[in-house]
């Protein structure tokens, strides 16, 4: 089983309900934020290029977080979704340096906290809360082993990449373009 | 054009808008590791070579500062921590790939282990220090016959204390200007030069400083081909890496670093001393407090600086 996501840049809006979605399910703490919206513009005016992405963990296959962690507090779980042992974390805040994506961060309570691809509901077969309320259906949960998912057909139909993939960490959060 | 915009707001403390999670505190530690090793290297290496009357400074009284100096960095350490009452955790896993893990087994050891070094010394140099305490005398007593375990894994041990908080660093390959091989042999050296400007502040015999301070040129000159090296590798690597050493070559770090750490704690101490070593006399504590804060200051701009280097979110172009 390998868990990932697929966010689609032509269907996305970028209406963060996907953002507000997260804090309520997680109650992820005022001022903080498990996933996020960015608005890339690039090109020379007048012909320019707008993409809106929701950005989150990646959820890396090989993940600088887990292996620098000394406690063992960020491991791999079901699927390779990477979880944070609150218990095992000490707030070291190593993860955090090693995340390229500036995915973490320190939980008022004094452990590192993150997206968990909402483990919880899917460990209950649901989606993530950000894929379930997305109003356009731009977000797209599944295992990427099983090739008659929606995600494994997605990506097999669709251009498809992922974020700086040249830092090396095999990211599982793709967007189609 | 390239403009990113995160349109959902996002201003997470010590994430946005730049990295910030480590303020003084693991510099300070960075630093007092790297000093505690340098003073441990000499007086472990000279005591198995037979020197310790010669070198009477370096084995046996500096020594006397390295315990007081790790508590100091370790109540750093602690402070830095967020989850600070689950700081036992550190010792329930031993995980070979963290460099952190490697850190906090490493100072598991050395604590108690500097601690019986310098209970040898402070016997034999202030006999008279147990007298409230009359077993301490005889375990101290006891414990000299020791001195040649404790001086062997003490000197491997500083070894690995002086690189992995280099090591530390350079592992974070999500920060571009920590991300160089360079930071370890780096630190290891900064680290034993600061220990040899301290013996020198200590020494009272002329040949001791002589020694030390022909140790301290060659350190520095090896830590200024350091640096040179560490952005010739900045500027041959990906655009993030050379955006990371341009911070220092016309960016905001540049002053900073090239006059208060390579011109003041490097090149200035590095030229009184070959003045000195000629028979010039100028007084020795100006190099030695110049290479110390240059060491201080050294961590404190490349922790710094890591922090301001990454791969995602330029925000305007």
């Amino acid at each position: 089983m390998r868990y990932a996501m697929a966010i689609d840049t032509k269907r996305c809006v970028g209406c963060a309900d996907c953002v507000v979605a997260c804090q309520t399910e997680n109650n992820v703490p005022i001022g903080y934020c498990r996933d996020w919206i960015v608005q890339d513009t690039s090109g020379v005016f007048p012909t320019l290029n707008l993409e809106i992405r929701s950005e989150r963990c990646n959820h890396c296959d090989n993940s600088p977080c887990v292996r620098c962690c000394p406690t063992g507090a960020s491991h791999y779980s079901d699927g390779g979704i990477v979880l944070v042992n609150h218990d095992e974390c000490t707030g070291c805040k190593a993860c955090i340096a090693a995340c390229p994506y500036d995915a973490r961060f320190v939980h008022p309570e004094g452990y590192v906290d993150k997206c968990t691809f909402c483990i919880h509901r899917v460990r209950e077969g649901q989606d993530p809360a950000c894929v379930s309320v997305c109003p356009t259906h731009a977000m797209i949960f599944g295992d990427l082993d099983d090739p008659e998912s929606e995600i494994s057909k997605a990506l097999q139909s669709r251009k498809h990449k992922t974020l700086i993939p040249e830092a090396g960490t095999a990211p599982q959060v793709y967007y189609l373009y | 054009m390239h403009e990113v915009v995160i349109t959902s707001g996002r201003m997470i403390p010590h994430i946005d808008p730049q990295l910030a999670i480590w303020g003084w505190e693991i510099p300070l530690y960075l630093f007092l590791g790297g000093l505690v090793a340098g003073i441990l290297f000499f007086s472990t290496y000279y005591f198995i070579r037979n020197k310790k009357d010669d070198y009477p400074a370096a084995v046996k009284k500096a020594p006397l500062l390295v315990v007081p100096l790790l508590v100091l960095g370790l109540f750093a350490l602690f402070l830095d921590l967020e989850h600070k009452w689950y700081v036992w955790r550190f010792y329930t896993a031993i995980r070979f790939e963290s460099p952190m893990s490697w850190g906090s087994w490493t100072l598991f050891f050395i604590i108690p282990l500097s601690m019986l070094w310098s209970l040898t010394w402070i016997h034999e140099l202030y006999p008279g220090f147990s007298r409230p305490l009359p077993v301490l005398n005889g375990f101290a007593a006891r414990l000299k016959f020791y001195r040649k375990h404790l001086a062997w894994s003490l000197l491997v041990f500083s070894v690995i204390l002086g690189m992995y908080t280099g090591i530390l660093l350079s592992a974070f390959n999500a920060r571009p200007f920590w991300n160089s091989a360079i930071l370890g042999p780096l630190f290891l050296t900064s680290g034993l030069s600061t220990g040899a400007a301290s013996i020198l502040l200590l020494s009272k015999s002329e040949a001791e400083k002589q020694l030390f301070r022909k140790i301290d040129i060659t350190l520095i000159a090896v830590e200024l081909f350091l640096i040179i090296h560490l952005f010739m590798g900045f500027l041959a690597g990906t655009q993030v890496h050379v955006d990371a050493a341009l911070m220092f070559l016309g960016g905001p770090l540049t002053a900073d670093f090239w006059i208060f750490v390579v011109a003041l704690g490097l090149v200035v101490p590095l030229i009184i001393e070959i003045f000195e070593s000629r028979g010039y006399k100028v007084s020795v504590k100006i190099p030695a407090l110049l290479v110390l804060a240059g060491g201080l200051l050294l961590r404190f701009i490349i922790v710094d600086a890591g922090q301001s280097s990454r791969w995602l979110y330029k925000f305007f172009e």
